[in-house]
């Protein structure tokens, strides 16, 4: 029942037709590799007046999610793109968005850091700014960048919510990827996403101060409320998965299970990679073996209560990172996983796996081999290993 | 809105304040006198954007603000790149009929460090890429609110808490950034400097900033009497002897035409220098040094303005 026109597209074309579809107002944009087909896509947009928006071509990113700022506080819907070096170039901006509580969207075609440099794909960029309090889902191929990109708008800018999201999209294996997709229909996105109200907009009719600067007095309560809220934003993220159900289809949720009913060994992936593993899992089930897949879309609030319920029948959880955590034990998204289960009745056992570092490409067979490995090493490990390395 | 008004001289000015009292800015401070009259010429319909720096902190310690426009405040270095998104902001909805039509200038302001040195590049960006905006940078000549560091815009031998005076050291040995000739550079329709000594003429060019359509750039002289080490009732004083000494030349570029503002006989450089306890350590040949740079450079400034004057052929 799935709905709007079937095209082949690549990833990053159909997160920029989402964009449009969103009727958006303002585009900052700095090129940065795998990102740049996206804002050069807007640009084609604005220019063919396909796109009633402002195109910000601005100096760089610090200035691009600071031309964000701006442009969200003054209540227009306000888009941009970056990867890698761009994101963390914007770090110190990043916060301000989300304790500012501006409905920011961004794509992030996540790319490894330098050095050395490497424009190809992993998610160290996206480690570093996983606590800078914006809500973060990743896609797993082009169909939900195109639908978590217009989605990510309904929920930042939901009056319960008011955080920015950053849409996740590995660099190349999905960003550069054409696949068939369903391009949604304008009417069906107008009927999802109601036009953006930013309740407290800077404009002279009704004067406000934005970003006045917190006293020891009273920075804590703010910060206290500020997590509170965005903790409480899971409520909107789930009432948005469901209303798209509703009108487009596909059911998203925070957390996606494959072949995991059964499952003792649950094979833990987040990104496109997670494609690839599914066949993995595939083969093994073939072949008689109890294993299962978890895949976390929804990062940021980490949703735990459904994190905790989908492996609670599994003795066995195997994490796949596409990030170091220099100087930690285990992967970045192993870290989360333990501690999401720690005090847990019947704590699953743990392996961490790391690979697909800068574009590093993880075949179907790694995945089958950290299975089997996993299974063997997982409570007893003390360090994470690495996948595909050349010793 | 109806406002009053007082009459100075032949002039009418609002008794608006919409930079209102009870900040926490320093006894004496000219950078609040500068932004209050730059408040009064600009009016209601702006938004503000302002890098971190003396006038946000003094201005907006939460739950309290003296701003009575909208403002917004986000960090030290992106204040160009926040005025660029306001203002693409505002202009996009109007056009699309998401707010109702109306002139809101966006506004920058920022100090000399926000401006010379951390914001430079967005300030640049901004600049070239043809905002219709005014930036504001209030040069009170250091990092002030971090207490005294130099920047780019300290002046040569001032002393500052990064270039102190010592043995081995006059205090800043580099010469002052000339950001207004920047500004000039990147072809803007509007250039000013401006110094709250002269209220009228500050007043004037913020205006002539905000109506002007596109990017204008106005470098105000800010006296800081906690850094440069003066009684707090010389700032006004101080500011006055900057310009007429040509330390701080009063002019305005309109449309690459420069114009001099106030062309006085310049009075020497050493008195407006040994006002300041910044500059008390000065040889008198470091004086005389300082003195033929403020020569040359007013004599530079001069023949711009002869340049602009003289007919094309
Ligand atoms: C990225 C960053 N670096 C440093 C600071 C610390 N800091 C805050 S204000 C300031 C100096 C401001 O100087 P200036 O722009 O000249 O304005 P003034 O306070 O003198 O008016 C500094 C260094 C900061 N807030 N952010």
């Amino acid at each position: 029942m799935a709905k709007g026109k079937r095209v082949g597209m690549e990833g990053s074309i159909a997160i920029a037709e989402a964009v449009k579809l969103a009727d958006t107002d303002v585009v900052a944009a700095y090129p940065i590799t795998p990102q740049t087909h996206i804002v050069e896509s807007l640009a084609e947009m604005v220019a063919n007046g396909e796109l009633d928006a402002e195109y910000i071509p601005v100096e760089s990113e610090h200035s691009a999610m600071s031309a964000c700022l701006g442009s969200s506080a003054v209540g227009a819907r306000t888009f941009t793109a970056t990867a890698g070096q761009g994101l963390e170039l914007m770090h110190e901006a990043l916060y301000i968005a989300a304790s500012s509580r501006l409905p920011i969207v961004m794509a992030v075609a996540n790319r490894a850091l330098s050095a050395p440099l490497s424009v190809w794909g992993d998610h160290s960029d996206v480690m570093a700014v996983r606590e800078t309090g914006w809500i973060q889902v990743f896609a797993e191929n082009g169909q939900e960048a195109h639908d978590l990109t217009f989605w990510a708008f309904r929920v930042a800018e939901d009056p319960e919510v008011l955080f920015p999201v950053m849409v996740h999209v590995d660099g190349f294996n999905l960003s550069h990827v054409t696949e068939p997709l369903f391009l949604r229909d304008k009417a069906d996105v107008d009927k999802f996403l109601p036009p953006n109200k930013y309740p407290t907009p800077l404009h002279p009719d009704k004067p406000v101060t934005m970003g006045a600067f917190g006293p020891p007095a009273i920075y804590t309560e703010t910060k206290k409320a500020q997590d509170v809220a965005f903790m409480k934003s899971k409520k909107t993220i789930l009432k948005g998965f469901k209303e798209f159900a509703k009108i487009f289809g596909p059911t998203y949720s925070p957390i996606e299970t494959y072949q995991a009913e059964d499952a003792d060994t649950l094979l833990i992936t987040m990104g496109s990679l997670s494609e690839t593993a599914s066949v993995a899992i595939d083969t093994m089930r073939k072949a008689g073996k109890k294993v299962g897949q978890l895949k976390i879309r929804l990062w940021r609030p980490f949703p735990l209560d459904e994190f905790r319920k989908a492996v609670s029948n599994a003795k066995t959880l195997i994490v796949f990172d596409r990030a170091l955590a220099f100087g930690g034990q285990v992967g970045p998204v192993c870290s989360e996983v333990k501690s999401a289960l720690y005090g847990e009745a019947n704590m699953p056992k743990v392996a961490s796996f790391i690979g697909g570092l800068g574009g590093r490409d993880v075949t179907a067979k790694e995945f089958e081999y950290m299975i089997t490995q996993g299974m063997k090493v997982a409570g007893k490990q003390t360090e994470y290993e690495m996948i595909g390395v050349r010793e | 809105m109806t406002q009053a008004t007082v009459k100075i001289g032949k002039r009418e000015i609002t008794t608006d304040e919409l930079f209102a009292s009870g900040h926490r800015g320093c006894i004496g401070c000219g950078e609040m006198l500068a932004v209050r009259l730059t408040m009064k010429a600009l009016g209601r319909d702006v938004v503000i954007s302002n890098a971190t720096g003396c006038i946000e902190i003094v201005s907006s310690p939460l739950p309290t603000t003296s701003w009575e426009v909208p403002w917004i405040h986000t960090l030290f270095e992106n204040t160009a790149a926040v005025a660029s998104g306001v203002e693409s902001g505002l202009k996009v909805m109007m056009r699309k009929g998401r707010i109702p039509q109306k002139q809101i200038h966006s506004i920058a302001i920022a100090g000399d460090g926000a401006t010379s040195d951390i914001g430079f590049q967005a300030l640049s960006g901004a600049l070239e890429r043809g905002h219709d905006f005014v930036y504001i940078c209030f040069d009170n000549e250091a990092y002030m609110n971090t207490g005294i560091q130099r920047s780019s815009s300290t002046p040569y031998g001032a002393s500052t808490t990064t270039a102190p005076v010592g043995k081995k050291s006059i205090g800043q040995t580099t010469q002052k950034k000339n950001m207004p000739e920047i500004a000039v550079a990147h072809g803007i329709p509007y250039v000013a400097t401006a110094c709250a000594s002269y209220p009228f003429d500050l007043m004037e060019k913020v205006k002539k900033a905000a109506d002007v359509k596109g990017p204008a750039y106005v470098h105000v002289f800010s006296v800081c009497d906690t850094g440069w080490r003066i009684p707090t009732n010389q700032s006004v004083a101080v500011g006055r002897m900057a310009v007429q000494s040509g330390v701080f030349p009063l002019y305005e570029v309109e449309n690459g035409k420069y114009k001099l503002n106030i062309d006085p006989t310049l009075k020497p450089v050493a008195d407006y220098l040994k006002k300041q306890g910044r500059f008390r350590h000065l040889s008198d040949a470091e004086i005389q040094k300082i003195q033929e740079r403020v020569t040359s450079e007013y004599a530079k400034l001069k023949e711009k303005v002869a340049r602009s004057q003289a007919p094309s052929a």
